[in-house]
């Protein structure tokens, strides 16, 4: 048995080998081991791509055609109460795009024990929304005489959070500058200009007080605690992953953003790639469209393959592309012909569609094969 | 307070819209107020708003008050003795036009039983509901809406006895069919319109059936018999024109027969069928790139020696003549002024079209077909009576797409022939599927309108009962003698050297970006090469400096413009949009230079 494991161990991947051996009855016989083997190398070597096969136009059409099937402008609430999630084709060509600024950004936040089973959950969804001075106010008094705003807090609300007051001061006074915070008696906060201001300017610091952050992680619009299988996962309306993983009771390990460069910010490129590869087949599986992964993998990693997340466009992998002719024949052509003549390229026909365009053999399937060795005219003495 | 406005825009307030829009209404029905005026209150912002627009379409309705009708039998014995008319009756208030604003705010019943206290309006037949030409589906209530909508569609497309007037007229691409009949299945709406006196189809036996798997995909077969007895014969009709122009400088055309010095002078054979006014005489048979119209134009651009020198040899050919592949009869000449007072010429030609195999057939169900093949009679299945069906249709068609009003007006038509009558199929109003079949019955028929069939080819008795019997059937006017193009070698365009597009240029057929990808993702290299051979040039190239060399004719050799005649100059194959890009590059004052090596 070793002998053979060892035979297979080049031929087929150590996957399938731990497949097979898994698979088949303890006391198996060699011979018909050896049989199995073969059977699955066969498998295994008709499903390969062959040589010069044109992967790339298959996984193009395998991904373009079932996306003009698709229902344009789906928003629909993924599954979550409120949640408002881009898919459908919006969000294919957000991803395929390369864009920064995505149009529904959101973390699904996985939770460690024991919160991952309801404990606190309240308490942790409104650690992690962003919120504003205004959630925790129960008055704000101007007093002309010292030129003071004396700000009354929500005791009740702090406490439900467990929350001490001098943070939120804290907050305020960062957020504010020349301006100081005093923390007077229980939940009363007073606050100065450092030089003689006057009362307009108080009047305007009022209504700027209510909107000013103090609690929470900045960019988290809404959390939804939804139950996921028998554990409870948050779901959130707008995205700050790097603050989020500092959580301590977030299991960083399966938390996740669905916005591709922050996930690359943060983990690096490698995550930023399987993110693509997820939120693809997301998309796919939700208008139904069975899709083979391999495509996804081949176009995540010409995504990816540089180092950093380019879109499939003219800013993105078709800017990279090495022949002059491919470029030119996608978008703003003038833009990349000159571009090219300034620095004087050489485009050495390589490639497909530059073939195509003057009508020579292209490189892929039939025409690859080359006659290596050179014909001589033999002449006999 | 309620805000009014009138078509759409604001114009003041009233204190209760509700009974402002009942006093509107109240006054409309007396006649003081246009019959189109319409007005709604809408529910939730309690507006009025009414509309006195051109273009909205409005539909006649009767007057319900107190859950009754106000067209009382009284009324009924009026009309029918011509004392009163439709205009009447619209003064009266008892029958008045709503558009889609007032519906808004109408509850109109289906049928008088149905009337209830709450109703506004009733339905002066259900046939209304639908349009003219959706009527004229038999049984249209039977088959799913949309599929009444496409059988609307098709009857527009119809061939048929189209004008009365047809041989004094001079309509562009028109059809008539040879021996249009009424059908045997009709609705109101065939006398309301006076369907006998314009029909577009025939009543043609049909068997539901298989025949050699040739009616696949909605095609249909022909029987070859009853083409021969003129089903579905039509001709084609189509004139051309041609107008003596006025050009600047009091130049003229002139209809004539060219002579033989004029610029783009065609030859001898071509001019042969002219009348020596330069016209072609009626019933000349002409076939493709024969000339009709005999015409020379003056030069298009005249210089400064030419104004003294207007010869006839420098006047050009602008003969009208019939296009690659058509042909013809020459079915009448038309001599007349047009509207700027020029000399205008029509010729009508005719064309005699029997049906063949890619025209279109359809019923009145959106079951439309095309012929895929015609049978000799001898080999068409027969009843046990001897009836052969003129065409067969497959039973595929029907289970997906639900037209039953296609088997009603099957079984309707057996009917009608044998009992000698013509079957209401109006839509919501038609004869019963019930009585149909008793009667159909009591004819000695079985009542689902089946009967044994024979294998025309071997005699053999089919296992299964065909249904048979007489339908009403449209020759569409889409026939494959106006799309039929192919094209191996052919003219090119003058820039690109690529084929020309399109049947009337005898274009090539382009194989696109998508359809080439599609041979690049099998790999299929050369073929990719060779379907775009289509513009292939060769193009000396110098060696040396990389760009297109100069053929010197006269010389017999090659110079670079560059390095001289000196360079190494070879003969390059690449496709001439390839050296167009190059030519566009150097335009742009960059300078594309070929590396050229060898191959191998």
């Amino acid at each position: 048995m070793e002998k053979l494991l060892e035979k297979y161990s080049d031929k087929l991947p150590q996957k399938l080998i731990d497949e097979i051996v898994n698979n088949v009855p303890k006391n198996i016989t060699d011979k018909k081991l050896e049989s199995i083997f073969e059977a699955v190398y066969k498998e295994y070597s008709s499903s390969l791509a062959e040589p010069g096969e044109c992967v790339g136009v298959v996984s193009a059409e395998s991904i373009g055609e079932p996306s003009t099937q698709m229902t344009l402008d789906t928003f629909h609430l993924a599954g979550v109460a409120e949640v408002n999630v881009t898919t459908g084709l919006p969000r294919l060509i957000e991803i395929l795009d390369g864009r920064k600024n995505i149009s529904t950004p959101s973390v699904e936040i996985y939770l460690k024990e024991p919160h991952n089973k309801g404990t606190d959950i309240t308490k942790i969804a409104a650690q992690i929304r962003e919120t504003t001075l205004r959630s925790f106010l129960s008055e704000i008094n101007i007093d002309i005489t010292t030129n003071t705003l004396s700000v009354l807090l929500n005791k009740s609300k702090l406490e439900e959070l467990d929350l001490d007051y001098k943070i939120i001061a804290k907050n305020i006074e960062k957020a504010l500058k020349g301006y100081k915070v005093k923390c007077e008696d229980d939940y009363v906060l007073s606050i100065k200009h450092n030089k003689e201001g006057n009362l307009n300017d108080l009047y305007k610091l009022k209504e700027k007080l209510k909107e000013i952050y103090v609690y929470g992680i900045k960019g988290i619009k809404q959390v939804v605690p939804v139950k996921r299988d028998d554990e409870y996962v948050i779901v959130t309306a707008g995205s700050n992953f790097k603050e989020i993983i500092k959580l301590d009771f977030v299991d960083t390990f399966r938390t996740c953003s669905n916005d591709v460069f922050e996930m690359e910010e943060v983990f690096g490129i490698e995550a930023a790639r399987q993110v693509i590869i997820n939120q693809i087949m997301t998309v796919l599986e939700g208008q139904g469209i069975p899709l083979d992964v391999r495509h996804i993998l081949l176009v995540s990693d010409t995504m990816t393959m540089s180092g950093h997340v380019l879109g499939i466009n003219r800013y993105g992998i078709v800017k990279d592309k090495p022949s002059v002719l491919a470029r030119i024949s996608f978008e703003t052509p003038l833009k990349h012909l000159i571009e090219a003549a300034l620095s004087g390229e050489v485009d050495n026909l390589k490639s497909v569609i530059e073939n195509v365009m003057i009508n020579q053999p292209i490189p892929v399937g039939t025409g690859l094969p080359h006659l290596i060795t050179r014909i001589v005219n033999e002449k006999k003495p | 307070m309620a805000d009014v406005f009138i078509d759409n825009k604001f114009i003041g307030t009233v204190k209760d819209g509700y009974s402002f829009a009942e006093r509107f209404i109240s006054e409309r029905r007396m006649n003081r107020l246009d019959a189109s005026a319409n007005i709604l209150v809408d529910k939730n912002t309690s507006n009025v708003y009414i509309e006195t627009s051109s273009g909205r379409t409005i539909r006649p309705l009767i007057v319900v008050k107190e859950g009754k009708s106000l067209l009382s039998k009284k009324h009924y014995e009026q009309l029918k003795a011509n004392e009163i008319a439709w205009s009447d009756l619209i003064k009266q208030g008892i029958i008045e036009y709503l558009d889609s604003t007032e519906e808004e705010g109408a509850l109109v019943a289906f049928d008088e039983k149905d009337l209830t206290t709450e109703h506004t309006h009733l339905e002066i037949s259900p046939t209304a509901i639908v349009g003219i030409i959706t009527a004229l589906v038999p049984f249209g209530h039977h088959n799913s809406g949309p599929r009444l909508l496409q059988g609307s569609k098709n009857q527009k497309q119809g061939i048929g006895f189209y004008a009365a007037n047809f041989p004094l007229r001079m309509d562009t691409d028109s059809n008539l069919l040879h021996y249009p009949q009424v059908p045997i299945v009709s609705s109101i709406l065939y006398d309301l319109t006076q369907y006998e006196k314009h029909p577009s189809g025939q009543n043609v036996i049909v068997a539901v059936m298989s025949y050699q798997g040739y009616n696949i995909e909605d095609a249909v077969i022909l029987n070859k018999g009853s083409i021969d007895r003129g089903f579905g014969r039509s001709t084609y009709f189509n004139p051309l024109v041609a107008e003596e122009l006025r050009y600047s400088g009091g130049l003229l055309d002139e209809i004539c027969i060219p002579d033989k010095e004029v610029k783009g002078y065609r030859s001898e054979k071509d001019y042969r069928l002219l009348d020596d006014d330069g016209i072609i005489t009626p019933e000349a048979y002409v076939k493709e790139e024969d000339v009709i119209i005999g015409k020379t134009s003056p030069p298009r651009f005249l210089n400064a020696m030419d104004e003294y020198n207007l010869a006839t040899n420098s006047r050009r050919e602008s003969s009208v003549s019939i296009a690659h592949g058509d042909q013809g009869i020459v079915d009448m000449v038309l001599l007349t002024e047009s509207e700027d007072g020029n000399k205008l010429i029509q010729v009508r030609l005719r064309e005699p079209r029997i049906p063949e195999l890619g025209d279109k057939f359809t019923s009145r169900h959106a079951q439309k077909g095309i012929v895929s093949l015609i049978v000799p009679e001898a080999d068409v299945p027969f009843t046990i009576t001897g009836v052969k069906p003129d065409i067969i249709f497959t039973a595929h068609g029907v289970v997906s797409r639900m037209t039953v009003g296609h088997l009603l007006d099957l079984l309707g038509g057996k009917i009608g022939a044998l009992g000698g009558r013509f079957i209401d199929g109006t839509i919501f109003d038609s004869e019963k599927e019930k009585d149909m079949r008793v009667e159909l019955l009591s004819y000695g028929f079985k009542e689902n309108a089946t009967e044994t069939m024979f294998n025309g080819v071997t005699g053999e008795e089919y296992k299964v009962k065909i249904f048979v019997g007489p339908m009403y059937y449209l020759r569409l006017k889409h026939q494959v003698r106006n799309k039929l193009h192919s094209r191996a070698l052919g003219p090119i365009q003058l820039l690109t050297r690529q084929p020309t597009e399109g049947r009337a240029k005898e274009g090539g057929l382009r194989l696109g970006e998508m359809e080439k990808d599609t041979l690049v993702a099998h790999g299929a290299s050369m073929l990719l090469k060779e379907r775009f051979d289509s513009d292939k040039t060769i193009i000396p190239i110098s060696d040396e400096s990389g760009i297109v060399a100069v053929h010197d004719a006269r010389k017999g050799r090659n110079y670079c413009p560059i390095a001289g005649e000196d360079a190494g100059i070879e003969q390059i194959e690449m496709s001439y949009a390839f050296k167009l890009i190059l030519d566009e590059f150097k335009s742009l004052c960059l300078y594309p230079k070929l590396n050229l090596k060898s191959k191998y």
